[in-house]
């Protein structure tokens, strides 16, 4: 039994499309077995909502009259500096950029209340923010001083472009010393004292198409609660990383870069974020549809909790000073239940990623789906897998003279 | 009986009367401490388990209110702001009496207003800051 993706897609035309998320798949499989449920479902939808760090919005405010040449000079959105090294009115604002008064950790634990992935959530909800900036001058561009309010109707573009989203796997982070710790893990308590993970599970796109046979580079995807786009492989994609029987990694592993217009995204799926003692960032939402094209690929979206690990990591230490060695492995299905055991010791758990919010975007998508708004797409090339030999490398420091 | 979890606002004129002294010795009320400290403009802020019968924990509560103090309800205090919460549930390990629950059918985390010592501990530890407080 094989499908095309042109014939779910007219299917999706006729509204006759059958479409379950990748937690319903589970049961469904169980139920009726891998050839059945093949033969009957079209398409499995995945979500994720977590903390992504590798996440900013491009936005092309439109020139001034007189004109500004932004490019070399210095631009902040509220208060949060942007990047401006492009042409005279396109700036790249990350959300992990503080502002210049920011306290950061001098006061240990920094807050960081505000930083550029709230701006982002407020941007997208439709706020007017106050855009400052300064530049040179130039006989072309001869102004030198801007200050103004822009809004997201007005610009002529706002893309969010993310180059490292939707890790595949994510580690559990512990800690073993004997002070509390502030890490983008969250807090971590001393001796053991929780330990966090970050990821969906069973329902994380990279995790149903372990492989990257469906997802590739132009996959059409939810993105921020509106329509995107994988644009390439995400920074230190690891294709080659140590991966199960099933062929989910248990260890960090693929990623995405995705890009969408941020102009038809929601506020409630980009949401500025602040960790404690590390920074500021963006949780986003992310959702990929995955077609049956073969009983292999469904066999993939009916992957378990119970069936896919992740490596337990002392952030005391062992992350930051890059040792080697993990305290062990523990499965999603362990991790979900509230406590898993390391060392002999008890550790209760907690999640950095919401599973209730990944369910909420893998239904919206197969809504989208079903109601024939959202048609799947053909990847225009793939994604590099494990034959391609791309590893991770750390960064070789060579002194300066 | 009656046990509750209240906040009390005390006005910088009451700052040096044994007010809560006082709830023991004519209203035979028990309290337990749960936060005291005196904000801005030397008002005092002290939040405590109150409990005993329930005849007297109300004239208890008329007793303040009549001097002026401002009684509100812990519950009121503590809130868990429902569109920011995503549901993460990285608070729950942080909550130090399980206050914060991460239902494991719906996955979405529960404040139980009843078991909050209003530590304050999860306004921190929540990144999207949902935990909010107000007295």
């Amino acid at each position: 039994m094989t499908k095309t993706i042109t014939e779910i897609n007219e299917k999706i035309s006729k509204g006759d499309v059958v479409v379950v998320t990748a937690e319903e798949i589970i049961n469904i499989v169980e139920e009726k077995g891998v050839e059945e449920a093949a033969q009957e479902i079209d398409v499995v939808t995945t979500g994720t909502f977590g903390p992504m760090c590798s996440s900013g919005t491009y936005i092309n405010i439109g020139h001034a009259k007189p004109r500004i040449k932004l490019g070399g000079g210095a631009c902040y959105l509220n208060d949060v500096p942007a990047y401006c090294g492009f042409a005279a009115v396109d700036i790249y604002l990350g959300c992990t950029q503080l502002p210049d008064n920011d306290p950061r950790n001098r006061v240990y634990p920094g807050k960081f209340e505000y930083g550029g992935g709230h701006v982002i959530e407020e941007f997208v909800a439709g706020k007017d923010i106050k855009l400052t900036a300064t530049a040179y001058g130039t006989d072309c561009y001869p102004r030198k001083k801007l200050e103004t309010w822009i809004n997201i109707k007005d610009v002529n573009e706002a893309v969010l472009f993310n180059p490292r989203n939707v890790y595949q796997n994510y580690n559990v982070a512990v800690n073993l010393s004997n002070k509390l710790i502030y890490t983008y893990m969250g807090a971590l308590k001393p001796g053991l004292g929780n330990a966090n993970y970050c990821s969906a599970g069973q329902l994380s796109p990279l995790l149903n198409d372990p492989l990257y046979i469906t997802i590739g580079l132009g996959t059409k995807i939810f993105l921020g609660g509106g329509v995107g786009y994988v644009a390439w492989q995400g920074t230190q994609h690891n294709p080659t990383a140590k991966r199960k029987d099933n062929d989910t990694p248990c260890v960090l592993a693929g990623t995405l870069a995705v890009i969408g217009d941020l102009k038809q995204m929601k506020p409630e799926w980009l949401r500025g974020t602040s960790f404690q003692g590390y920074g500021t960032t963006l949780t986003v939402g992310v959702g990929i549809p995955i077609p049956i094209l073969n009983e292999e690929i469904l066999r993939y979206t009916a992957i378990k909790d119970k069936d896919i690990y992740a490596p337990i990591v002392d952030y005391s230490e062992a992350y930051p000073q890059v040792k080697p060695g993990v305290l062990g492995e523990v499965s999603y299905e362990e991790l979900k239940s509230g406590k898993i055991v390391v060392q002999d010791k008890e550790v209760p758990t907690a999640s950095l990623s919401s599973y209730s919010k990944a369910v909420e975007i893998a239904e919206i998508l197969k809504d989208w789906i079903k109601q024939g708004q959202f048609l799947l797409t053909e990847p225009v090339a793939s994604l590099p897998g494990p034959e391609s030999g791309l590893t991770f490398k750390l960064l070789k420091e060579r002194p300066i003279e | 009986m009656i046990s509750k979890r209240i906040v009390l606002k005390f006005p910088h004129r009451l700052a040096d009367q044994p007010i809560v002294c006082n709830l023991v010795k004519y209203f035979d009320l028990e309290f337990n401490i749960l936060k005291a400290y005196i904000i801005p403009k030397e008002e005092g802020l002290l939040i405590l388990g109150l409990s005993g019968e329930e005849g007297n924990y109300n004239k208890g509560i008329n007793y303040l209110k009549e001097l002026g103090v401002i009684v509100q309800s812990l519950s009121q205090g503590i809130i868990q702001n429902s569109t920011r919460c995503t549901h993460c549930g990285v608070c729950i390990t942080v909550c130090p009496t399980q206050a914060l629950i991460l239902d494991s059918h719906t996955r979405k985390v529960h404040f139980y207003e009843n078991k909050c010592i209003a530590c304050e501990l999860c306004l921190p530890a929540c990144p999207l800051r949902a935990m909010e407080v107000h007295y």
